[in-house]
């Protein structure tokens, strides 16, 4: 092996210094950056890319870490082998691996992170018994064993439930791809033809890609000689597939959930073959290399600093851990109640939490205990949502502090109840600032922040059942909810192409102190109070609890659901207002028994 | 009780001060010796042989052990589900060791909050349950109705962001009265309760109820009154999220109208209280 010369052609990589490793008949191109005495990173890309597919997650761990990447063979500044049949065997890719990985870091194991094909490269090097030893941790991206698949489909060939034949078929469906790739000749004359030149505008329109250096000039050869990487490997490899296929380092793996190529079943009984395995999943397409830079060089710093520090990765035991792990959450209204059963179910996920609440001491509290139950950070902040200004600057902190906020429940609301000719403007003022200006506040400022960063997210707006229930006693708080409701349809519209999910939740009657403060008009203090107690019992009789809640919030952004109906009576409500609103204006005329 | 510390009061308080203190030193001894594997069963058990060995024949109520989730009742519907399982003790896993001895006709009921190596979420549990022993004796001193007191121990467990899971014990009680029980050869005992206790708290419920009082301090109605002069077991119970704490002791409550003697507990020397008092040296 034997480094030198220069690389010429185009390096979309800011801050990289190229050189050419001699591995096995083949010159490869290797980008470095960052600092060589930190950890290495190795990033592997994928087919049909060539390295330049990581310059958005190189740059940002190049700030902590030596970040290397390099061109598989045959794919952009490398050479390709000849002949070619036969030239990208995963034997042979393993060979490139090793001297790469020889030349950047001979004293210590690197930390590999494979995307796609990089990724199926990642598990062979991973499970091969020479590669031992070089490997600190692999981080898999979209790319299965091709020895763990052939093992998946004989196990759903050998007993074909229903819903096993459903999976081969699903995965099969999705394969389509593979079949052509098989054909002789035909995709090497497409890449180098329409295909090519087609190519990047179809996937950054199906992928919603930002704009950038990417896919690289190289593409249609890249495309053309990666055909060989799935003839000279899938047909054996799931034919036979290896048994001692076991990972000798940590894995995780990174799967997105809406990938039009692999199912998430594929890995369904990963554990057996990689039991230190940490999962994360995200609501995204195939290359989040583009368009999930930020959470993915995220993930990937908390997986390489657990590993070099001998500690297990996650320390939160919660449902939803693969999604919100290492996310940045904020919520409103966080110091009781809903927000703070919602911050608290986040943190459970492994979540980074920022309680927000106009009481201070509540606010902290939530923090606190955020802490002690999986939050790996969580800070607490005093700010009345329906303070223009004030919002304006807790956003400001948070993106300069804490980062862009992932997920962001606007739950800040108080209760008003009374009729319409009772409630004066101020009334009005104080719940529609609270309940509709709050949310306003927090979508315009954090949701902007969001689509600016292009890369996802979500929003969760608490509305009510009040939004779709009309009553009597409750025109104020109904409208500002129904407005709340209204909001999030429209904002989800808009947002949907970025990536952004909104929901609106409407809870029904549940067991908080939001009764205890919610005010009643047309009636003096003392029977105000009266009406309070006796509300805050019935609520406490229905006892409903926030936490129900809060875990319809996690689905809700999980499942990136619309409207979401959480009591039985909501669930009732919302059904009634579609197949008989007639009978809820009936209703709607009753006086409620206080 | 009739009148503050009389002379045959000291020595009757003496009698409970002992068990109580027997039944602490059982359940430090007890939680020592636990270790990854242990089962409920065994812990329980563990608290039976060694109480036993100390001369105790009967029971307010048999020895308890929760551990894990168990701890905070996640999922209790049935109260046949406090008996002792063979869920087994795993490392950082909180537990409870809760138990009712009766030593010389003097009645104990404690509760003594751990866990098994480090969990700083269970400490954090264990050192807001200060803030609730306080509350509950200023309340008592105020002569508040219990059940006022039961709903500002609820409120004060919301602040704080927890569950009260006192209320899964029987009729929701925070705290029970116990007396003097006659020493009997047999000592039979009902779903875990002694009867020579069961009917001495039926006789309590049978006056109480002529004079509008409750041996149960519940949030119900039958509470609605002052607190009443005796000895009461006092139990509030934290829950959050799967992790449950709580402590148990005797407060003893006289008809004196000076307020420290009104009501005070029966003991301070006491771990939870220790331990209270060394975060705050800290």
């Amino acid at each position: 092996m034997s480094e030198g010369g220069h690389m010429t052609g185009a390096v979309a990589i800011e801050g990289a210094r190229e050189r050419r490793v001699r591995a096995d008949g083949v010159e490869l191109c290797v980008a470095e950056l960052g600092d060589r005495a930190q950890p290495t990173v190795l990033l592997v890309h994928g087919y049909p890319d060539s390295k330049e597919v990581w310059s958005e997650v190189a740059v940002r761990l190049a700030e902590r870490f030596h970040v290397v990447l390099y061109d598989v063979r045959g794919h952009g500044g490398s050479t390709a082998p000849k002949p070619l049949r036969g030239g990208f065997t995963l034997e042979k890719l393993t060979d490139d691996f090793l001297a790469v990985a020889d030349a950047v870091s001979p004293d210590r194991p690197v930390h590999l992170v494979g995307h796609d094909w990089g990724s199926v490269q990642g598990w062979e090097f991973v499970t091969v018994e020479r590669a031992e030893g070089r490997i600190a941790s692999f981080t898999s991206m979209s790319g299965p064993s091709l020895d763990h698949m052939g093992h998946w489909i004989k196990r759903r060939m050998k007993r074909p439930t229903p819903r096993r034949v459903a999976q081969l078929l699903g995965q099969g469906a999705k394969s389509w791809y593979v079949y052509v790739l098989h054909t002789p000749l035909l995709p090497e004359l497409a890449w180098r033809g329409p295909l090519g030149r087609r190519w990047p505008g179809m996937v950054r329109r199906a992928e919603k890609l930002p704009q950038g250096g990417y896919p690289t000039p190289s593409l249609p050869t890249d495309a053309a000689h990666g055909a060989w990487l799935y003839r000279d490997n899938m047909r054996a490899r799931l034919a036979h597939p290896r048994d001692d296929a076991y990972a000798h380092a940590p894995v995780q793996l990174i799967t997105p959930l809406e990938d039009p190529f692999l199912s998430e079943q594929l890995y369904d009984d990963l554990e057996s073959w990689a039991p230190r395995l940490t999962r994360r999943t995200l609501s995204a397409k195939h290359w989040i290399p583009r368009t999930r830079p930020d959470q993915l060089a995220s993930w990937i710093t908390e997986f390489v600093m657990a590993t070099e520090g001998g500690r297990p990765a996650p320390t939160a035991t919660g449902k939803y851990t693969d999604r919100f792990g290492g996310q940045l959450v904020l919520v409103t209204g966080a110091a009781g109640g809903i927000g703070r059963a919602t911050a608290f179910a986040f943190a459970e996920a492994g979540a980074r939490v920022v309680a927000v609440d106009l009481d201070a001491e509540g606010a902290a509290r939530t923090a606190e205990l955020s802490r002690l139950i999986g939050a790996p950070e969580s800070w607490a902040e005093t700010v009345d949502v329906s303070d223009e200004q004030a919002m304006e600057k807790l956003a400001e902190k948070v993106a300069a502090e804490y980062g862009v906020v992932d997920v962001l429940v606007n739950n800040a609301g108080i209760g008003l109840s009374g009729s319409f000719l009772d409630t004066t403007t101020e009334d009005w003022r104080k719940v529609l600032d609270v309940n509709l200006w709050g949310v306003i506040h927090g979508c315009r400022l954090f949701g902007k922040q969001m689509a600016e960063r292009g890369q996802g997210g979500h929003i969760v707006n608490t509305a009510s059942a009040a939004a779709y229930l009309p009553s009597r006693s409750l025109p104020a708080y109904g409208t500002s909810k129904a407005a709340v409701l209204m909001l999030s349809e429209c904002l989800r519209a808009e947002l949907a192409g970025q990536g952004i999910g909104v929901s609106a939740i409407c809870p029904g009657i549940v067991n908080t102190s939001i009764t205890s403060t919610a005010r009643f008009t047309g009636v003096d203090a003392e029977e105000e109070k009266r009406r309070q107690r006796k509300t805050a019992r019935l609520y406490g009789l229905r006892n409903y609890p926030p936490e129900k809640v809060a875990d319809a919030v996690l689905r809700a952004v999980v499942r990136n659901q619309a409207v979401v109906p959480v009591s039985p009576e909501a669930h009732g409500g919302r059904l009634l207002s579609r197949l008989a609103p007639r009978a809820l204006r009936a209703l709607a005329r009753l006086e409620p028994p206080l | 009780m009739t009148s503050a510390q009389t002379g045959g009061h000291t020595a009757e308080l003496r009698g409970f001060r002992q068990v109580q203190t027997l039944a602490y030193e059982c359940a430090e001894a007890v939680a020592a010796q636990l270790k990854p594997g242990v089962s409920e069963r065994e812990a329980a058990r563990m608290q039976r042989r060694w109480l036993r060995e100390r001369g105790v024949r009967d029971w307010f109520h048999l020895p308890f052990a929760w551990f894990g989730d168990r701890t905070a009742f996640v999922g209790f519907r049935i109260p046949l589900q406090f008996f002792p399982t063979d869920r087994r003790l795993e490392a950082g896993m909180p537990f409870i060791l809760d138990m009712a001895p009766i030593y010389k006709g003097f009645t104990a009921d404690i509760g003594y909050s751990g866990s098994l190596g480090p969990n700083p979420l269970h400490d954090k549990l264990i050192t807001d349950l200060q803030a609730h022993r306080e509350l509950i004796l200023r309340g008592v001193r105020e002569r508040r109705p219990l059940r006022e007191i039961y709903q500002d121990v609820d409120r004060l467990m919301v602040r704080q962001g927890y569950a009260n899971r006192h209320r899964a014990y029987p009729f929701g009680v925070i705290a029970h009265k116990v007396g003097r029980v006659k020493e009997r050869r047999s000592s039979p005992h009902v779903f875990g309760f002694g009867t020579q206790s069961l009917k001495g708290l039926a006789a309590d419920a049978l006056h109480g109820h002529r004079d509008g009082w409750s041996p149960l301090w519940s949030p119900y109605q039958f509470s609605d009154h002052p607190p009443q002069p005796g000895l009461w077991a006092v139990e509030p119970h934290l829950g959050f999220r799967g992790t449950g704490a709580k402590f148990e002791e005797i407060l003893v409550v006289t008809d004196s109208r000076d307020a420290e003697e009104s009501a005070f507990w029966l003991d301070d020397d006491l771990p939870h209280v220790r331990r209270w008092a060394k975060e705050t040296c800290r």
